[in-house]
């Protein structure tokens, strides 16, 4: 594992995008195929089940360390990644073996199957023979996400100038349902794609937004002259759900989410209309609470997502339907490079020849040539429970990830109100050590009311002084929370608010978000519940 | 009645009420003895000053012209019949630890310290004390340092590599103790070394002062971008994304600090590399020092006060938690380490 170790090092090391590329392509040519893709699994992804639940983890390991438990635990607040605090805090051993990474991960997959006793002692053995880096390495591996700060584009950039394949190509391969075990670095690389997995998804277009931040607002001349005429624009409305792609292959179907997470059980009362779909057809749209011809709030749709298994009741109670808005295959032939308004007439046959149109819904296009007009109806997003406009091109391929020019979203403006940050606590990652995660209290009579908590919106000047506050002014600590002296006023943003009874404010917010420091307001200042529970209306 | 402790912890600094002194106080006090030269422990404004040596000149070009008395490791003073004596903390050059002693009972105030010995300042020195009033800046057991040997060996190959790409090499520590530890471990085979304006007066005050440094080029505005490239440049944390580095261009950035122990901390400065390179203990060597003291009683002073506290607390120590204003100079180092690039 010594080169994988120093693979995550040596991108640790720099912020220059070729030079992580460089790195990356060092990688892979130096170890096995096996390796390599167990590496190109783990940094998009694919990472093994886990062994040994982290409490058990922790605890096994600690005993190498010889510190008490609640050392450990702020020692974690100080740095913010279980992986690292446990190889920090472990001695470095003098005698190390180097197994390559897929041995290690071959090892790992086996010992989840075995007893408690030998987990334990094929852990305590292991790290006796490994570097801290090595241990970090192992740790990310045994422990939650494996997320490196190298994006997938960066990735598959290294892997098409190895291989000679079009990026695109290969970030189409790399999607779906593959793990290290069902796929070989060489079917990755080859030629011809050879690959007999029907459920494989294309990778999603995403848009941009046209305004950066809702403080940057663009006018209706501002946007006529970045976009050009309103009329080689398809104008929707964009929908708060899940997005997802719909896949009939060879009579079977699956529905992919965004982060690549097959979720085809999710939605039973999405099944028939899919089954009625002709074979070799892939569709991109949105899934929504949907009831009575109308969509419901996201929060809705949250109570199922979560779930292993959906009662009858909810299913009657919270059913969803699919709004589509474009077609990347037909009849088996990939479409992509056809333009917006190509596509889109073939997504309208395929959905007015469906029996099942109360479930398979289409986006419907607002029909204008004038900017003012579709001003006005971005206005209106919200009471449609929805989030804002999307701008498509209608000369528009469907392109591969986040690209600008051709898709935007026009989102409206955020709710907001001034409230008081009443806890904060460490974040994580870049922000360990720091306190950067805030709970805000709107007034209820003269009681502060908790409502929501937010993480970001602050720049790194103000993150500091606000950081600097907290270790101030303190008033109680609970376990890595702090009760801070009620003072400072922030303008938070959301883009909707639904009634709650899991919280005390009786509301959750969508999408919190710091909008700016509103030095110039006392906390008596800041708004009052009543002032939060309207918005509701 | 209860005996009145040695020192005391008032509004002003770290109090002897039995000598009437202030060892490091940041309020402006009649007398004041100074661990070593850092702002948050030399501060402006005391009518008298007592503090080592090495000390002068830097206290000099930062207070200008105080009353200054300076004396060596090991001399005393005795101020109303308590006894204070100087030993050395390896902190920086001139950094004392401070031993208050009146009748048989020992006190020592450690100011900064680190257990290593850098090369630069006389290595720390334990002494044997009832009281120990101790910073705990790494006070954390997932700070431990590696040797500087190793550390220089990484920092000098970063530099030959960045040179064989072309590039000019730009490493921040702050400028007094750190900046000269960086400039007497360099491999001045590889190329020359310049400094930030800010650096090379500290250099200046510590050579007035008879402390030996390497050969540095001040950057002035008449160097050029040829001049640098392929050499090293030493300049503080603050000087770092000014356009003052425009002449560096095309540049590698790297920053020596303790806090580059940390992952994250490491990622928000967005610094191309970091060295783990502190002047202060890390968490074995203050406990060792602490044991090294024999000492009852510890007062932490700045740092992750709470939590090492506790522990000592736990292994048999009577910790306490003191308020002081120390660490500001860290802290700033810090927060500029931490906080950038979020």
């Amino acid at each position: 594992m010594k080169a994988f170790a120093q693979l995550f090092l040596s991108l640790d090391e720099t912020n220059k995008t070729n030079e992580k590329v460089r790195v990356i392509k060092d990688y892979l040519l130096s170890v096995s195929d096996e390796d390599k893709i167990q590496m190109l699994a783990l940094f998009t992804g694919r990472k093994p089940k886990r062994p040994i639940n982290s409490t058990q983890l922790k605890e096994w390991a600690l005993e190498l360390s010889q510190i008490p438990d609640w050392l450990f635990r702020e020692s974690y607040e100080v740095v913010g990644d279980l992986a690292e605090t446990l190889s920090l805090l472990l001695p470095e051993s003098e005698n190390q073996e180097n197994k390559s990474l897929s041995t290690w991960i071959q090892e790992i997959n086996k010992i989840r199957k075995l007893n408690d006793e030998f987990k334990k002692s094929w852990l305590l053995n292991s790290l006796q023979k490994m570097t801290r880096q090595e241990m970090f390495m192992f740790f990310k591996l045994l422990t939650g996400g494996f997320r490196v700060g190298v994006s997938q584009n960066l990735v598959v950039k290294a892997l098409s100038e190895i291989s000679n394949l079009d990026p695109a190509t290969l970030t189409h391969r790399m999607m779906g349902n593959w793990e290290a075990s069902t796929f070989s670095y060489q079917d990755l690389i080859a030629k011809e794609d050879g690959t007999s997995d029907i459920s494989r998804p294309y990778p999603f277009f995403l848009a941009y937004p046209i305004q950066e931040t809702s403080e940057k607002q663009k006018s209706v001349e501002e946007l006529e002259s970045e976009l050009g005429k309103a009329d080689d624009w398809q104008a929707e409305f964009k929908w708060d759900g899940i997005r997802a792609q719909l896949i009939k292959r060879a009579d079977e179907i699956f529905i992919w989410s965004r982060g690549e997470e097959l979720a085809t059980e999710k939605f039973p009362e999405l099944h028939p209309f899919m089954m009625y779909l002709p074979n070799g057809t892939v569709l991109d749209g949105e899934i929504l609470a949907f009831k009575n011809e109308q969509p419901l709030p996201f929060n809705i749709l949250q109570t199922r997502i979560g779930r292993k298994t959906l009662s009858k009741k909810i299913l009657r109670e919270n059913p969803v339907a699919f709004i589509a808005y474009d077609v990347m295959e037909f009849y088996g032939e990939d479409i992509r490079s056809k333009s917006q308004e190509a596509r889109r007439k073939i997504l309208e046959q395929i959905q007015s020849a469906s029996p099942h149109q109360d479930k398979f819904r289409i986006s419907e296009i607002i029909q204008t040539n004038d900017w003012n007009f579709l001003a006005q109806e971005r206005e209106r997003s919200r009471d449609l429970l929805a989030e804002g406009l999307m701008l498509k091109r209608k000369s528009a391929t469907y392109q591969v990830g986040r690209k600008r020019g051709d898709w935007w979203k026009w989102k409206v403006d955020p709710l907001s109100v001034d409230a008081v940050m009443i806890y904060a606590q460490k974040g994580h990652g870049r922000r360990a050590d720091l306190y950067t995660d805030y709970t805000f209290a709107v007034w209820d009579g003269d009681k502060l009311v908790p409502f929501a908590k937010a993480y970001s919106g602050l720049t790194d000047a103000e993150i500091r002084k606000v950081d600097h506050f907290v270790k101030r002014n303190t008033l109680e600590k609970f376990g890595p929370v702090r009760t801070v002296k009620a003072e400072l006023v922030f303008e938070i943003g959301f883009e909707g608010i639904n009634k709650s009874t899991r919280h005390k404010s009786g509301v959750a917010l969508r999408f919190p978000r710091i909008l700016r420091w509103r030095t110039d307001k006392k906390m008596e200042e800041a708004d009052s519940l009543e002032t939060l529970l309207q918005f509701l209306k | 009645m209860a005996k009145k402790p040695l020192l005391e912890f008032n509004q002003n600094g770290i109090y002897c009420a039995q000598g009437d002194f202030y060892i490091d106080p940041w309020r402006p006090v009649k007398d004041a003895v100074i661990t070593h030269g850092h702002s948050d422990h030399a501060k402006w404004g005391h009518q008298k000053y007592l503090a080592h040596t090495l000390s002068r000149e830097i206290l000099y070009h930062r207070l200008g012209q105080i009353s200054l008395e300076t004396m060596d490791y090991g001399e005393s003073r005795i101020k109303n019949g308590v006894k204070i004596t100087f030993y050395p903390a390896g902190h920086i050059p001139g950094s004392a630890q401070i031993k208050v002693e009146y009748q048989g009972e020992i006190w020592v105030v450690s100011g900064d310290y680190k257990t290593e010995d850098d090369g630069i300042c006389t290595p720390f020195e334990p002494v044997k004390c009832h009281s120990f009033i101790s910073e705990c800046t790494f006070g954390m057991p997932v700070y431990k340092w590696q040797p500087q040997a190793e550390v220089f060996k990484g920092i000098n190959e970063w530099w030959q590599q960045k040179q064989n790409e072309g590039k000019t090499s730009v490493l921040a520590g702050y400028s007094l103790g750190k900046a000269q530890r960086i400039l007497q471990n360099l491999d001045l085979n590889i190329g020359k070394v310049f400094t930030h304006g800010v650096i090379h007066n500290s250099n200046e005050a510590l050579i007035r002062n008879g402390i030996e440094l390497n050969p540095t080029t001040l950057i002035t505005v008449l160097t050029t971008k040829e001049e640098l490239k392929g050499n090293i440049v030493i300049c503080p944390p603050s000087a770092i994304g000014t356009p003052w580095m425009r002449k560096m261009n095309p540049y590698s950035f790297g920053y020596c600090s303790g806090w580059m122990a940390i992952r994250g901390a490491k990622r928000r400065r967005a610094a191309d590399r970091g060295f783990v390179l502190s002047d202060h203990a890390d968490w074995d060597g203050l406990i060792s020092a602490i044991k090294a003291t024999e000492c009852d009683t510890v007062y932490l002073t700045h740092g992750y006060t709470a939590s090492f506290s506790r522990y000592l607390s736990e292994i048999g120590y009577d910790a306490r938690e003191a308020k002081t204003l120390y660490g500001n100079e860290e802290e700033n180092e810090a927060e500029e380490a931490k906080g950038e690039n979020l």
